[in-house]
This record gives structure tokens, sequence and C-alpha cells, in this order.
């Protein structure tokens, strides 16, 4: 096997950032999270990314702040190394080599110079067992540094990192462990342990699960699995110790934290309330009730004026003082299952994917970023485990994006199948979608396919379901009514036999059903059972149409690990091939199909055309596991490769999800190298401003200075460069952000007014860049048009950068004076 | 911090006809009030005069009713056999009526005693009409003939003898006072010109025709007879315009609406149908409990009343719809202006800080309970609502989001005997409803289930599931048979489709079924 260099599998986006306890800094203005392998920086304000602490090679497992340095920050990974990073500016200031996998860090500011790190017991490499070891970080200038001096504190601790926790002052540690806690006082180098019953009584379940300790006084703080919190006391006795216990929760606690005052103590659990304990007083509480999904970790500023919370949908929630949510962080939500499959929003360009549960979410490839959750069930969700709740199982869209069929599903223990298909109309005023139609048991078993017909004529929905029928929904229109609905159109079926599958021809004038072993092909327009093909043995799995000049060939894939090609024209089989494909998916824009084949625990990946017998691309071990989901997503622009290994990239990008729900794609060589300069031209604008303010801002900001200007001449001359400043910010912010023409246009032009009354020896500048204009006016005729559009919309991202390379500052010119062309002609008309 | 979501009730679409300004106006009548007359009522007759008085022949008399009495104000008993064809003239002085006994009788409104008698026909007399220059009368007998009577010296003008059966209606043009129309069972009806000797039209109903009736254009004639309504053309010669068969027998009384919009039809199937008369569709339908001779509607259509063979006269008056608004507008206490008005005419000024305040979302009760985890209140609160207002849906909807929640069982646990009995009541009520039957199944499950140990410690409980248990045991044999009726149909669907022929390509190719292994598919065709 030849190894294709220049293409490449990457994480794209969707990384955990619930993984662990996310740190707000002193000031308030940051969160930082880890996330994969990376650390991302958030503003607190704006919920906006900022940028990311890059440099960790595995899992990061922990984030602390430096308490001799408050702009600084420890992270600890699983690649064995802790690293001191500035996060203001996102340089890494040191890296200290352990040598272990980290699984938590713990600091305390009495301990100087000394992080504790859970690690691997050293004896027991396979083994679970886990200690706690104090490090002390050298003192050299080197920016890597070996940091071997490792001293045990506590044996048999969980890596869990909500299971330790500093006390008063640093003077000791409280760490829990299945039915035991410990706590360990570094004056006397001693530790007392104290145990629970393992819960005679039925429903007592007395583990521990996580400890804080109270920070002014002598109290630790310990959750159970069964909703109790106790209160530990007077545990510098091994026997006279004390503790009072307080129930609310009804599940497991998942986290505790004492406010820095230690006046409160804030508590979660899968009931996703945030629960506030006033100290003092334990029986009252404040609850913040509906956070969205279960509490796993939270965070207290120090300041105490924020909480954080972090949920099991991968979601961070800013809380102002425990009264109002201020900020959502929103990452990629992994459910317990994508049973929608990835879907591509025709409007949006967005993946589609189960959400948080009974949710769709949209989530920007581009942008990695959530767009929005729409409710699809409409029911309040009850936290509680065991319960069978609705789910979204099948959603679809059709081809220009007006209409989204989603299936919800409800499977109780013994009883019937509950089913509902909805159908959401696109609302341009909302920009969502507003439920049209509900349908309840469209079918009476399970839905096992569901899609709309391409065809730009009619919206018709087949759903196929193993009730042993296929049903066509067509939208109704009513005059009487002013919005049509969906009834069923016609109901087929073929023998009895359950369908499994369905595809529509690419112009919808055919539809494909696999029943088990037979394929029915039939016309949408009449009804009519065209003609039957089979393949025996082996039912069939998966079935798809050709595109553009390969549609007479229809795909389908069997449980016999057959993949098989048929002829349409003929009626006959074109080619077969023994292969076990676990999922095959057409790319909508040109006629690459691409089949992922599971062989002995690991896929593979073809990409190739019907009509040819060879693959275009091949990957063999892509991953272990099956995938079970993939998509082409259309790209923005077209890549320009004339590359044939790389060609099937061109349009569209293959996303996939492997077995440990990782979202990955195809990227090749060109590729990365844009996104590389693209992300130094971001590191310019590391302040999560707004464009929107950066403009209105300096240009109020000129403005006065324009007033001053005019009742003081001799301010003119200095004023100059200001103004190509503005022309600049003007013509490299996004059109989308920037406000009306009829505000700009004022402005653009007084500014153009100055610089033409200038000095000579600005005209002369003048005199050069009218030049080059025409040189590039020259050379725009030859160029692509569509290269011309996108650098009209400028690059993305790229306002009010205070301080440019000369060469950059050269391309940047370049681009305004192509921009200068665009505009004026925009202006004139 | 997202807000509660409340329960979703489910809208269930409304079977049955459609509600269209037709059904609103036809509907918008008060229960009827039933009279009982002496025999059966074989014509009634409204005054034109403004009171609208109006007279019902039954038997040997004629009762004149007010338009909201009950009592008759005048009787005329003057007959020596049963009565027919009570008729006011159109200025509402003199009344006219036909009699078993061959002698046409002619009233004063206010007196008693017959003005005046016209004899010669040989037969009962079932037709009587005056023309609309109120000096003649028309009247068509069993005799087969027909005559004009002059008023003032009572005496015959003419008699028309064509109709070869009895005549048993008529009617005068109300714009040529020379003009009428006979219908006769011998199926034809026949337009008459007094100026000359013969009939000018005849038309074939082909069924003996029971009532005539010209519309106020008089272009059209409405003939009744059979199970036919028919409508004919007069201006092209009596042409058929449509023939209508929404009776299933015999029609009997044909009636306008006021506005001339609407056709009213009555037959002895205890029916009256309300017909469009620009489509001819029927629009509305009522219901009587016998077979209806007569049918007449007050002026305005602000009363329909029937006459029916057991001799019952049913009235139905409009509703008023000022009486309607007063007594709401009683009840409703209105708030004191002074508090109504409080801070809201405030006008905010250029520099007045707005404060929003959040808005509160209202909650139903059950919600508010459901909110707070209370499940027994929450169905307690549902079951009230369905007595309340008798709405199951949500009661229904309450109970599947508890199951949903999975403590529908520890809602219904722990009832006392009073509870538990309105909650049986409740099951008994919609458990055999299709729409409500997946839910309250599991929930009949489940009480039964937690109750076992204490059957037959109370006997409202018991008799209540015993009830139940018939109701069930009913259901399921409906059930049974109508599965047996689907399988007919099925037979008979599956005979009648033609077998198709679907294209298989020849064995010596790999694909395609082998051609004896499963034969030429049927495509199982349903209507949607």
């Amino acid at each position: 096997m030849v190894e294709h260099a220049e293409i490449r599998m990457v994480h794209r986006g969707g990384s955990k950032i619930n993984f662990r306890d996310p740190v707000i800094t002193n000031d308030s203005r940051f969160l930082l999270c880890a996330a994969g392998e990376s650390v991302n920086v958030y503003s607190t304000s704006t919920e906006e990314y900022v940028h990311d602490l890059q440099g960790h090679t595995d899992l990061v497992t922990g984030v602390v702040l430096n308490p001799s340095n408050h702009l600084q920050v420890y992270s600890c990974s699983a690649d064995g190394t802790v690293r001191l990073w500035d996060f203001t500016d996102g340089i890494l200031i040191k890296t200290f080599i352990i040598g272990y996998p980290i699984y938590s860090i713990y600091v305390s500011e009495k301990h100087g110079g000394v992080v504790f790190v859970v690690v691997p017991m050293a004896n027991y490499k396979s083994s679970e067992l886990f200690q706690l070891v104090a490090v002390n970080l050298p003192r050299s200038g080197d920016q890597e540094v070996e940091a071997r001096e490792l001293s045990a504190v506590l044996c048999d601790v969980s890596p869990h990192p909500g299971a330790a926790s500093f006390g008063r002052e640093g003077e000791y540690i409280a760490a829990v462990k299945g039915l035991q806690l410990e706590v360990f006082f570094f004056k006397k180098q001693k530790s007392y342990r104290f145990s629970l019953k393992s819960g005679t009584k039925k429903g007592a379940k007395n583990a521990f699960t996580c400890v804080s300790c109270h920070p002014k006084e002598d109290c630790v703080a310990t959750g159970h699995a069964d909703g109790k919190i106790r209160m530990w006391r007077n545990f510098n006795q091994k026997k006279e110790y004390t503790y009072s216990t307080l129930h609310w929760h009804h599940g497991a606690v998942n986290t505790l934290c004492f406010t820095p005052e230690g006046t409160n103590l804030l508590s979660g659990g899968i009931e996703s309330v945030l629960v506030q304990w006033h100290y003092t007083q334990e029986n009252q509480r404040d609850f913040l009730p509906r956070l969205g999904a279960a509490i796993t970790h939270i965070a207290v500023s120090p300041d105490g004026s924020l909480f954080c919370t972090s949920h099991s949908d991968n979601k961070i929630t800013i809380i102002q003082s425990c009264v109002k949510v201020s900020a959502i962080i929103q990452g990629l939500v992994k459910g317990d299952g994508v049973w929608t499959n990835l879907i591509i929003d025709p409007r949006s360009k967005a993946l589609v994917l189960n959400g948080k549960p009974g949710h769709l979410q949209f989530y920007s490839l581009h942008r990695d970023k959530q767009l929005y959750n729409l409710d699809i069930v409409q029911q309040e969700y009850i936290h509680e485990e065991g319960l069978d709740q609705f789910e979204v199982v099948k959603a679809a869209f059709d081809a220009r994006g007006d209409w989204l069929a989603t299936v919800e599903e409800r499977r109780k223990k013994g009883a019937e199948l509950e089913i509902n298909l909805k159908l959401w109309a696109y609302d341009k005023l909302t920009q969502s979608f507003v439920l049209n139609t509900t349908v309840t048991a469209p079918h009476e078993d399970r839905i096992t396919a569901m899609y709309f017909s391409p065809s730009p004529e009619t919206t018709m929905l087949v759903t196929t379901s193993l009730d042993g029928h296929f049903k066509a929904w067509l939208l109704a229109d009513h005059s009487d009514t002013k919005e049509g609905f969906w009834a069923c159109d016609f109901v087929g079926g073929y023998h009895l036999l359950k369908p499994g599958c369905c595809s529509f021809s690419a112009d919808g004038s055919l539809l494909a059903v696999g029943f088990q072993e037979v394929v029915t092909v039939w016309s949408p327009a009449s009804w009519e059972l065209l003609t039957t093909l089979s393949q025996p043995p082996g039912a069939i799995r998966d079935l798809c149409f050709g595109r553009l000049s390969c549609s007479k060939y229809l795909l389908g894939t069997s449980t016999k690990n057959q993949l098989c090609c048929w002829n349409l024209l003929t009626c006959s089989l074109e080619w077969s091939t023994p292969m076990d494909v676990s999922l095959l998916q057409t790319d909508p824009l040109s006629e690459n199909i691409a089949a992922f084949c599971s062989q002995s625990g690991s896929s593979d990946l073809f990409v190739f055309k019907p009509s040819e017998p060879r693959p275009l691309y091949s990957q063999k071990a892509l991953c272990t596991g099956k995938v079970q989901h993939a998509v082409f997503a259309p790209r923005d622009q077209m890549l320009e490769s004339c590359e044939e290994r790389t060609q099937w990239l061109n349009r569209s990008q293959l996303y996939f999800f492997t077995q440990h729900m990782d979202l990955l794609t195809f990227s090749t060589k060109t590729e990365e190298d844009r996104l590389l300069a693209s992300s130094k031209q971001l590191m310019c604008c590391r302040d999560a401003v707004t464009p929107f303010y950066l403009l209105l801002g300096k240009h109020r900001r000129q403005q006065l200075e324009k007033q001053e200007a005019l009742t003081n001449p001799m301010a003119e001359r200095t004023q100059l460069p200001q103004g190509s400043i503005a022309i600049k910010e003007l013509l490299h912010t996004p059109a989308h952000v920037l406000p009306s023409a009829s505000f700009l246009c004022t402005m653009f032009v007084r500014s153009l007014l100055i610089s033409s009354s200038s000095a000579g020896e600005e005209k002369e500048h003048e005199e050069e860049e009218m030049e080059r204009e025409k040189e590039e006016e020259d050379s725009e005729g030859e160029a692509d048009p569509r290269l011309g559009e996108s650098a009209a919309c400028g690059p993305p991202e790229e306002f009010g950068a205070p301080a440019l390379t000369k060469a950059q500052e050269r391309e940047l010119r370049k681009v305004k004076t192509f921009d200068h062309s665009w505009l004026s002609s925009l202006l004139d008309c | 911090m997202a807000s509660f979501k409340s329960t979703k009730i489910p809208i269930y679409p409304k079977l049955g006809e459609k509600v269209t300004p037709d059904t609103l106006y036809w509907k918008n009548y008060k229960a009827p009030v039933q009279i009982k007359e002496f025999g059966a009522v074989t014509s009634i007759d409204f005054s034109p005069l403004a009171p609208h008085n109006y007279a019902v022949t039954a038997s040997t008399r004629i009762h004149i009713y007010g338009p909201f009495s009950q009592e008759p104000v005048k009787t005329f008993t003057r007959f020596k056999d049963t009565a027919y064809s009570g008729k006011f003239r159109s200025d509402g002085q003199l009344l006219l009526a036909g009699c078993e006994d061959s002698v046409v009788r002619l009233f004063d409104v206010s007196g008693k005693v017959a003005l005046r008698m016209f004899k010669g026909h040989t037969k009962g007399v079932h037709v009587t009409d005056f023309t609309s220059d109120c000096y003649h009368i028309l009247t068509g007998s069993d005799d087969y003939t027909c005559r004009l009577w002059d008023i003032p010296n009572s005496t015959e003008l003419t008699s028309y003898k064509e109709h070869t059966d009895y005549i048993r209606c008529g009617t005068t043009s109300k714009l040529n006072r020379d003009i009428f129309i006979t219908g006769s069972y011998d199926h034809t009806l026949r337009v008459f010109d007094a100026r000359v000797e013969k009939s000018v039209m005849t038309m074939d109903h082909s069924q003996p025709v029971e009532s005539v009736l010209l519309y106020p254009s008089e272009g059209l004639l409405v003939s009744a007879g059979g199970r036919y309504v028919k409508v004919w053309d007069l201006l092209k010669g009596g042409q058929p315009l449509v023939s209508l068969k929404n009776h299933h027998k015999t029609v009997t009384c044909l009636s306008l609406s006021s506005n001339g919009q609407r056709l009213l039809s009555a037959s002895l199937d205890r029916h009256v149908k309300i017909y469009n008369t620009t489509n001819y569709k029927v629009v509305h339908n009522f219901d009587y409990a016998a077979s209806i001779l007569s049918l007449a509607l007050a002026p305005d259509d602000e009363s329909i009343v029937v006459g029916m063979t057991n001799g019952v006269l049913s009235i139905k008056h409009r509703k008023s719809p000022e009486g309607k608004q007063e007594v709401a507008g009683k009840q409703r206490r209105r708030p004191v202006y002074r508090v109504f008005v409080k801070g809201r005419n405030y006008v905010p000024k250029n520099d007045d800080f707005l404060v929003s305040k959040p808005v509160k979302s209202n909650l139903a009760k059950y919600d508010k309970q459901l909110k707070r985890f209370n499940i027994s209140k929450a169905l307690d609160t549902a079951l009230e609502s369905w007595q309340k207002n008798r709405k199951p849906e949500i009661t229904v909807a309450v109970m599947k989001e508890l199951d949903r929640r999975g403590t529908l069982k520890n809602a219904l646990a722990g009832r006392d005997e009073q509870n538990l009995s309105q909650l049986l009541n409740f099951l008994i009520g919609n458990v055999v409803d299709p729409r409500f039957t997946p839910v309250l199944v599991t929930a009949t499950e489940m009480i039964l289930d937690i109750y076992q140990a204490v059957v037959g410690q109370s006997s409202v409980v018991d008799r209540q599931l015993v009830r139940l248990q018939e109701l069930v045991e009913r259901e399921i044999d409906y059930q049974q048979e109508l599965l047996e009726v689907l399988g007919m149909l099925d037979t008979l669907f599956a005979a009648s489709l033609p077998r198709k022929e679907v294209p298989c390509p020849g064995s010596s190719r790999p694909n395609g079924l082998a051609e004896g292994g499963l034969g030429a598919p049927v495509p199982q065709l349903q209507a949607a």
C-alpha cells in the first residue's frame, strides 16, 4: 500500500469541553477548559472562543491556575507532562516532564513550587491503582525541564479529579475512594482514614463520589452515590469525628464546591439542578433548576461572583451569583448515540445530528460551533436514570432545506411502541423550523429509513417500516386553510417482506426500496412497481443510486458481504464484489461514492465511481471499529487540486464518526497550508472585541478627533494615516457584520477626500498605488472569477490589526486596491 | 435556564360534518316547542300580517297560534269532516279551508262562522288558494277537477278537468292573477291560465306529486313527489332543471327560506333537508321524531314549524342574539375603572429607563403540580377538569405524561373509595375511545393490579368494575367482528384488482427472482 502523504486524517472540532473542571481566571474575564489535546480559552462575557493553548500530545487531564502568578496556568496531560502557560498571550512558558501519564492535578498556595498529580502506581503499571504524588518543580531557565523529584503523598486514590481536595490553607488534603475518606496532614505527615458501611439497608449507597474542603474552617464535605452530602468535622482525631448529613439529590452527587469565602456549598448531580446550601444554616437552600443536562463539574471564580457548571451534554454554563445564567458555551453534543446519522442542512450547510435528548443540533463545521438546538420532542425532560424517554431516531431534509422531517420514538418495556412523525417548515422570518404536521403512529413498527424526494417539483417523503409497508407522504394543499399539511399518499408493500432501506434517484423519478433480499424499483409518479432486482443470498442493508454520469447504476450492499451494482437500463447486475461494507455514502456534488468496510476490527475506506473498476482512493486501517456514520459536506470554495488522489476531495469533504465518537475528516496538504495561514492571521486579534464594536468605536473616536482637527488646523496632517486605517477596517471586515452602506458611505468618501488633498509625498505614494491597481486589473481578467470574489469578501476575521509585518501590510494593500474597484462600482450603480 | 415545558394536549381532528355558515345559521334555533294536535297536521300557513300568526290544519279543526303562544289564539271548528289546507289571504283578513266533505269554507279571521261556502266539488278538497287579486279562489279536489271561484258571489267561474287522478297540491301565481299550477297523483304538473280553456303547460314528474312551490321570481317551479324533488324552468317551457333525490321516503312538503336562497323539503323519512338554491347541494339537515307532513317558515326565518303524522306540532324559534349578550354582560363583574387603568396610561418619557418585567408564563393547574412533582395532585386536578368541562384529552394527556415519567402507578395508588370510583367512572367513559385506549388500558391494568386486594369491600367500586369488564368484553367482540369484515373486504379487493405482470428479466442473467419462486407480485394498494 502506498502512503498518500497528501491526504491526512484530522480531528475536526467537537472536542469534549466538559471532561475536566473549567477554570475562571482571577479577573473573571476568561474561562479555561481542557478540550481534547489543547486548553481552550473562552471569554466569560461574550462566550466567544478566544484562542487555545496547544502543545500537549495527548488528552489534557487538568487545568489549574498557578497560585503564585495569577496570569499563568498549569495543565497536565496523559502524555506525562505538566506545562505552564501564559494564557492571555497563549505562550508556553515551561514544560515539566514527569514521565507517567497524569490523571489530575492539584495545587495549593502554601506549597509553592510543588504540584500534586495523580499518576498510576509505578509497580502496577497495568492495574487500576493510582497514587497522589508531590512533584517539586525545578527552577531552571530551560524551556523543557525533567521533574523527577517525586514523593508519594497518598496511595490508592481515585483518578477522578473531584475525589481529592486541599483543606484550609493547604494544611491537609482529603481524598475519597470507594467507601473511604482519607485526610492527610502535611505538618504531622500523618493520615486519618474514615470509612462508611457499604449500605446494608435497601437503597443506601454509601460510596463516596466527590469531596470538597471548606476554605476557612476545618470541614470536609463529601458527596455520595445515593444523593447524600456529609459534612465531616473534628477529623483530626481518629475516634471523635462527627458528621452531619444533608439530603436533597435523588441521584448521585456528581460534584461539590465551596465558594471562596466558604459561606455556601454548591452541589450538582443528574437532576441538572444547581443547589446552593448555606454553610451555617444547612436547611436553607437555593435552587437553579433546569440547566439542561446532568452537572458534572462546578467551578467558582476566585472572587465568588461567577459560577460555572459543566454538563454531560458538552456544555459549560456561566452563572452570575446563583441567579442568572449569563452565558452558555456549547460544544458538539455527543449523546448516547447518533441515531439520525449525519445530515447536512442544505441551507446553513451545518451538520445536523442528535443533540440533547429530544433535540436536533445544528453544528457549523467551519466555525466549530453549535448554531442552535431544535426542540423536536417538546416535552419536559425528566432527569432521572432508567426512564424511557422520547428520542429522535430519524431526520431528513428536503433538497432545498424548506422541510425537515423527524421521527421520534419511545419504546416502553413490554408495552407498545410510540412513534411520532413530525414535519417542520422553514420559517424565513425566524430563521428556524416551525412545526407543521404531527402524525402519531405513522407506522405500526419502527421506521427503518426516511428520505425526501430530491425532485424540485414535488415535496414527497417516503418512510419504510418494519411493519412491512412503505408510505409516501405528500403536502396536501388546502385552499381554505393558509398552510398545507402533510398526508399519506400511498402505502406500498411487497409480499409482506420487511423493507429495510430506500433511496431516491438523483432526479426523483425512481424509488428503490430494499425488501430484505429483493430490491424493488418503483415510479413515484404512478406508484407502479417497475422491476425487481435480487442478488441472493443476504438481506439488503444499504441502497444508493449513482449520480450525474453514473445515474444508470444502482448500488446495494447486503448482509452477506456483497457490494452489488445493477445497471438500471438493462436491469442486470453490472458487477459485484465481496466486501463487508458497513456504510455507503454518495457525494451529492459528484459521482463519487464512499464505502466504509470493516475488516478484522478496523475500517477501510474506498472511494470509487460506479462506472470505473478501479477505486479513486483507498485507505486501509482507517481507525479501529466500525464506521457507522459519515457524510459528505460541500465545501464553501472548490479546491483546485489536479492530483488524481485528492481530486475526490475537491467539491466536498468527507466527515465521519469513529466508534469512539470522534469526528474525523480528510484534508489535503494545500488545504492545511491555507488553514495555517489563516490561523496566523487570527493570532493578530486575540481580544474578544467584536468587529462591530471596533469599527464603530474607532469611528466615534475618529469623529471626535476630526472635530478637534476642524478647530485646530494643525492637527489635520497627523490625522492622515488614521484615514487609511479606517479604510482598511472597512474593507477587511466581513460584509455581514458591517453597518448599512448608507452609513459607511459618507465616512468612506470623506476619508478618500482627505487623502487626495494631502501632501505631495502622499500623492506619490498614491500614484504608485494606482499603477499597482492597473496591474491588478490586468491580471484580474485572467484570474479565476471565483478567486476574485473570495478576495472581495476579504479574510474572514481580519480586523483592527495593530501591528503587521511589512509583507503582510503589502498583501493587505493589494487586497485593498482590489476592493476599491469593487466597492466603487457598487457605489456607481 | 429553560422554562418548564407544559404538557402537550394533542388536538384531535373533529370528525363529522364541517362547520359552515349554513350549519351555524340553522343550528341557531332554540329547543323545539311541542304541541299535541288532534290528528295528523296536514297544513301550516303563516299570516303575512305583522304578528305572523299561523294556521295549523289538523283533523277537523284549524288552530291559529300566535308567534310565541303555545295555546291557540283562535280555533275554527265548523267542519263536518277532516279539514285541509287552511290558507290566509295576502291581507291576512280571510282564511280559506277545504274539507273532506267537498265544501270549501271561507272565514273571517276574527269571526267564527264561515262567510262563504263554495259547493260544487264532489269529493274532498285538498287544495285551496287565493289568486293574487284577492277576489278569486282556486280549489283542487279528489274528483280530478280544479276550479276557480268568485268570492263575492261564491259562484264557480271555471272548472278544469284535465288531471286523471287526485289533485293534492297547487299554487297560484303571485304576479299574475290568472295563472295557477296544480300537481296531481297522475304524475303531472299542469299550468293553467284562466283566460284560456285548457292547460298551457304540462310537466311529467313521474311520481305522484305531493307539493309544488313557485319561486318568488316565478321563473322556476319546484315539485315534490315520491322521493324526488324536481326543479322546472317555466321560462323555457317547463324544462326539467334538476332532480334531487336526498330523501329515502316520499317528500311531502316544500318551503323556501325568507331570502329565497335556501329550499327546504320535508319528508316521511322524518328529515327536513335544506338545499342551497344555487347548486342544489344539501347544506343542512333536521331530524324529527315522526314522519313530517307539513312545514312552514316564519318570515325572516324567525321560526320553523313542522307538523307530523302523530299529530305533534314542533315549533323552533330562532335564538335572539341580543338577549344572550345581555345575560353575559350582567354576569361578568368588571373591575372598577380606577383600578383598571392604574399605571396603564403612563407614557414613558424620553429619558425614562424602562425596566421590563419578566413575562410570567401561565401554567395550567395540572402543570403546576407536575412541575413540583406532585403526581397524585396532578392527576386529581386533571380529573377535576374532566368533571368540570368534560375534556378527556386533558386528563389522558396528564396520565400519559405521568406514565412517561414512570410514576403513573404511584399516582393511581393510595386512593379512597370516592376517589377510586371517580377514576373508574372516567375509565368507563373513555377506555373504549380509540384515541385514548393505548394510555387508558395501561392505567386500567395498573388500577386492577393495585386494588385487587380490596375488591369486594365496596359495593360502588365493585359495580363499576363489573361495568368496566362488560364494556371491555363488548369492545373485544366488536373488534373481532370488525377484523372479520376487514378480512372479507380484503378478499373482495384482491379479487377485483387486475393481476399485473412485472417485467422480469430472463433467468439467464444473474439477477432477478427465479420465475417460479414467488410469481408475479401483486402490489398492495390501499387508498390513503
